[in-house]
């Protein structure tokens, strides 16, 4: 077992840890923090996507001990302390942008990160920043239209 | 009755969204218990062996375990095999199927151990220390190899072609000889991995002392499985609760009753213990049903004129190692739709079912009809070149006239409605297809390295599964109908219980404007509960494109019901007869005195508290149907693909994609353009980049998302969209599906288009998936054999 110390959501947790735990079962098993979802064991899907010190990173592809000192978020931090969600939580909602939802915190995630990094991005920058990212029911039209509205909110609040 | 329609047809944004969109869905992975212990299998060393011996002892004595078992262990707790409920002919060799195998393993993913221990990764660990000593067999995954019985895979059954279905034919046979034109083709569908991004996983808990047992699965089918596991585990039903939580996307693969559910269950019973179990990705790939797999001979009968006279299919279908729970019925669904949209003369289908020792197939997106329609709009593709006519004047002088009322179709059944000529026009118009037509003929005679491509699917379904008198003449077990129950709770609120299992389709929305409309409440007082065989007692579950023809109209009819009951009661509290009440505006008034009137939420009120009710009525305002259809829907339309292939690499890059479907009324269509969106994606990957691999020796080379290509945002285009509306006769509000529509018609466009693009230089053919080697050797070969003059204008291509 290791020690950690890793800020989740704005609260320093202390845990011990198997050195094999891999990130997002610690935010999920030590944490219970189940909005991350896991889809795949190879690294390819992109459904546990969360924030490591402010960038996107697939949480299965990062061992726990490796987040020793740093700030994660999830998806359970997205929406404002009041309830109020995220400009894309929102606009997934209007456009469309979920069926079943298990791909979606980590397209939520994913794309948080990308619209700090461009945040008027093209059609084509959106799809290309979510290639990661795999979704089965959408066919991401509605993903991408959820992406382009949220980032015309945000930047209209900016 | 008059009725006031505010939502149906409305794009309301859904119920579902905000708690997925919070992260805080019920899915399988998100339950845990006190005193839950992890449940992990051990899957085979080969994918066909004979088992010489299984010991678990070493893992047995790993730390947290908490036992671990063989076959021979647990054959005491099977009541019977895992049920397959579609044996679809007299003579079908059905095999022998428990949870676990005993003494030969046939595919990947047959487990013949399994271990419970404290932690998932303990499970995991004592997994992998069970030993197990097997001598490997041959194995035999190609079709037509497995067909010649060289190696049989269930000794008792004598042969791999353990069923053979045929459609019967009908009209004149004759034509297959004697039509001035005759078209042959050979086609092959490769399996496909079904990859819901949320693979299966299952907890199973109770009594042992009631001999009570809850299973709260990833499942499509909570109502289904309730009857499967009790069979197999011998917990009767009325002792057997099966909750489906949130699912992460289904697509068929969730649609079954699978081994690990069943040792769940046994194990949770064995040991009195919650157990867990949470299937890997890649165990995913081998344990989880594949679906296509398919070889057809096809043969179309036509003139020079381009009138097709008949169609023709024989095809080999790959049942995989085991029958799952619908196995051999899934090519035999799609053996209703092998004359497409078109009014032909003559029919033949016929179907042999063939062992391999790969995965069981079962029903996966679309589950015989995606196999049907790519063949047959293949197959009117080769007529075209054949003939050197435009595929769209082709089909155009094919389609079948329009219909309003149910007609009997050359298939055998009885189609509901059909005009699928304007869906052909609005797609032409959207697809600007004399424009492309133009492109590609100035790229043709500049020999410009990027060639344009133009496919057209017309399409047929066959959804809202099922007549019931029509599923038993067919040796289905189980009916096809669905339920509804409408509990009205006092002061305004209602509450909904459908027997369907949505799992992203959306139907806590849609059922809600069903109610809202019928009962003059909004859609925000309709609560539409789920997914639990002791909340909603009635069900048949979801798949097939089923749930709004078939559980939706049970609803509407539930809606009748409580109305009907509101209507005795408005008129008693109003003392008027009932005659001289109408609906409308969302209450029963008076005639000729509007302002004396019920609301539903009135009414409700005063069913509850039952102080003056009439005679004749029991208290609370309340109302179940159950429908069973008298009809399929039959949706239809037509996609048309534009590619550009790069002639240098075979690479294709889909320019446009234009999808108009049918699925006549409308009850949301933000939800169904969505559900287009997913099928049509799902159709670009069958088409370009999805196929199941095997080595020599019978392993999935493709065995994980790294190795199988499931497209990204970057692959799959934007798509334009549009519908045309012919209302379904089989139920009362019109709706006939629209679930699998994309999936079906998506895939021949992309591959008619790719072959379109290239047929000027002589590629006649390109197997599916036309991955850019596949195309790039396909005009390799073409220019090998000497390629046709490329004429401007024409469709090109060799007869």
């Amino acid at each position: 077992m290791t020690q950690i110390s890793v800020t989740v959501n704005g609260t320093t947790h202390t845990a011990d840890v198997e050195p094999r735990t891999l990130l997002v079962y610690f935010l999920r098993e030590h944490l219970d923090l189940t909005g991350t979802n896991v889809g795949c064991d190879t690294s390819s899907c992109g459904t546990c996507t969360v924030h490591v010190d402010g960038e996107a990173v697939k949480s299965c592809t990062m061992l726990a001990v490796q987040a020793d000192g740093r700030e994660v978020t999830t998806i359970e931090a997205m929406a404002a302390a009041d309830g109020t969600m995220h400009p894309l939580q929102d606009a997934f909602h209007r456009n469309h942008g979920l069926q079943c939802g298990y791909c979606t915190p980590g397209m939520i995630m994913a794309a948080a990160s990308y619209l700090r990094e461009n945040p008027s991005p093209t059609e084509e920058e959106i799809r290309g920043s979510l290639e990661g990212n795999l979704c089965r029911c959408t066919g991401y039209q509605n993903i991408v239209a959820s992406i382009i509205d949220a980032a015309g909110v945000m930047a209209g609040k900016g | 009755m008059a009725t006031t329609e505010q939502y149906i047809g409305q794009r309301l944004l859904r119920k579902e969204d905000a708690k997925l969109l919070a992260g805080e869905g019920s899915y399988i992975d998100n339950q845990s218990m006190a005193g839950m212990v992890w449940m992990a299998l051990v899957r085979p060393p080969f994918v066909h062996a004979t088992i010489e011996a299984v010991d678990t002892a070493a893992a047995a004595a790993m730390p947290g375990v908490v036992a671990a078992y063989s076959a021979a262990d647990l054959q005491g707790e099977w009541a019977a095999g895992l049920p397959m409920v579609w044996p679809n002919t007299e003579d079908i060799k059905v095999p022998t199927h428990y949870p676990l195998a005993a003494d030969k393993v046939r595919f990947a993913g047959d487990a013949v151990a399994v271990v419970v221990a404290a932690t998932r990764e303990q499970a995991e660990d004592a997994a992998e220390a069970v030993s197990v000593r097997a001598s490997a067999l041959p194995a035999v995954i190609d079709l037509e190899d497995a067909a010649s019985d060289r190696v049989v895979i269930h000794e008792d059954l004598g042969t791999n072609k353990v069923t053979h279905w045929s459609h019967g034919g009908a009209g004149d046979q004759n034509v297959f000889d004697t039509a001035p034109v005759i078209v042959q083709e050979r086609y092959t569908q490769p399996r496909l991995i079904p990859n819901a991004i949320e693979a299966r996983g299952c907890l199973a808990y109770g009594s042992p002392a009631a001999g009570e047992f809850t299973l709260v699965s990833a499942t499509q089918i909570p109502h289904i499985a309730r009857v499967g596991h009790s069979i197999a585990t011998g917990i009767p039903q009325n002792k057997l609760r099966i909750i489906a939580p949130d699912v992460g996307g289904g697509f068929g693969s969730k649609l079954n009753v699978y081994a690990e559910e069943a040792l769940a269950l046994a194990l949770a019973r064995k040991l009195n213990r919650p157990v867990k179990w949470i299937e890997t990705r890649s165990e995913n790939y081998v344990a989880t049903i594949h679906g296509r797999g398919t070889l057809h001979d096809c043969t179309l009968a036509g003139t020079e004129d381009g009138k097709i006279l008949g169609m023709k299919f024989v095809e080999l279908a790959d049942m995989g190692a085991y029958f799952q729970l619908l196995t051999p019925g899934i090519p035999e669904l799609g053996g209703w739709v092998y004359m497409g949209p078109y009014d032909i003369q003559a029919y033949w289908y016929e179907y042999t079912g063939v062992m391999t020792n790969a995965t069981p197939t079962d029903a996966y997106r679309g589950a015989g009809r995606p196999e049907a329609t790519f063949v047959v709009e293949r197959l009117v593709d080769a007529f075209a070149r054949r003939i050197g006519m435009d595929p769209v004047e082709l089909r155009r002088k094919n389609l079948h006239p329009p219909f309003t009322e149910a007609t009997a179709s050359i298939c055998g059944l009885s189609v509901d409605s059909g005009n699928y000529e304007p869906a052909l026009d609005r797609a032409i118009e959207l697809a600007d297809y004399a424009q492309f037509r133009k492109e590609q003929t100035a790229r043709r005679a500049n020999g410009d390295g990027k060639q344009i491509g133009i496919g057209v699917s017309s399409y047929i379904e066959m959804c809202g599964l099922a007549p019931s008198n029509i599923l038993g003449a067919l040796r289905y077990v189980a009916g096809g109908w669905d339920g509804a129950e409408i509990e009205c709770r006092p002061f305004g609120k209602v509450v909904v219980r459908t027997g369907t299992s949505p799992h992203g389709q959306g139907h806590e929305t849609a059922w809600a404007q069903i109610v809202a409309d019928g009962l003059g409440v909004t859609p925000d007082d309709v609560e539409v509960l789920h997914g639990d065989t002791s909340v909603s007692r009635i069900g048949m579950d979801t798949y097939g494109s089923r749930s709004v023809s078939v559980g939706g109209e049970a609803l509407r009819r539930a809606v009748e019901k409580v109305r009907e009951k509101a209507r005795k009661i408005a008129a008693h509290e109003l003392e008027v007869s009932e005659d001289d009440l109408e609906w409308t505006d969302g209450a029963f008034r008076v005639k000729g005195a509007p302002d004396k009137a019920r609301t539903i939420p009135d009414i409700a009120t005063s069913a509850w508290h039952a102080h003056s009710l009439p005679a004749d009525v029991e208290p609370v305002l309340e109302g179940t149907a159950v429908f069973d259809p008298p009809n399929f829907t039959w949706p239809g339309g037509t996609h048309i693909c534009v590619v550009e292939v790069d002639t240098d690499t075979g690479k294709t890059d889909i320019v446009r994609y234009v999808a108009v479907d049918d699925c006549g009324n409308v009850i949301n269509p933000m939800i169904v353009d969505g559900q287009v969106h997913g099928g049509v994606a799902q159709g670009i990957a069958e088409a370009l980049y999805e196929e199941a691999i095997y080595d020599e020796s019978g392993n999935l080379a493709s065995g994980n998302m790294t190795q199988y290509l499931v497209p990204s945002a970057t692959e799959i285009p934007a798509m334009l969209l549009d519908r045309t509306v012919t209302p379904s006769t089989t139920n009362g509000l019109g709706v006939k599906g629209i679930g699998e529509a994309g999936t079906i018609a998506a895939p021949p466009a992309v591959v008619n288009a790719v072959i379109d693009a290239v047929s000027h230089l002589g590629v006649t053919h390109v197997a599916k998936p036309a991955t850019p080697e596949r195309v790039w050797r396909a005009i390799q070969d073409a220019k090998a054999k000497g390629s046709p003059e490329a004429t401007p204008g024409s469709q090109g291509g060799a007869a």
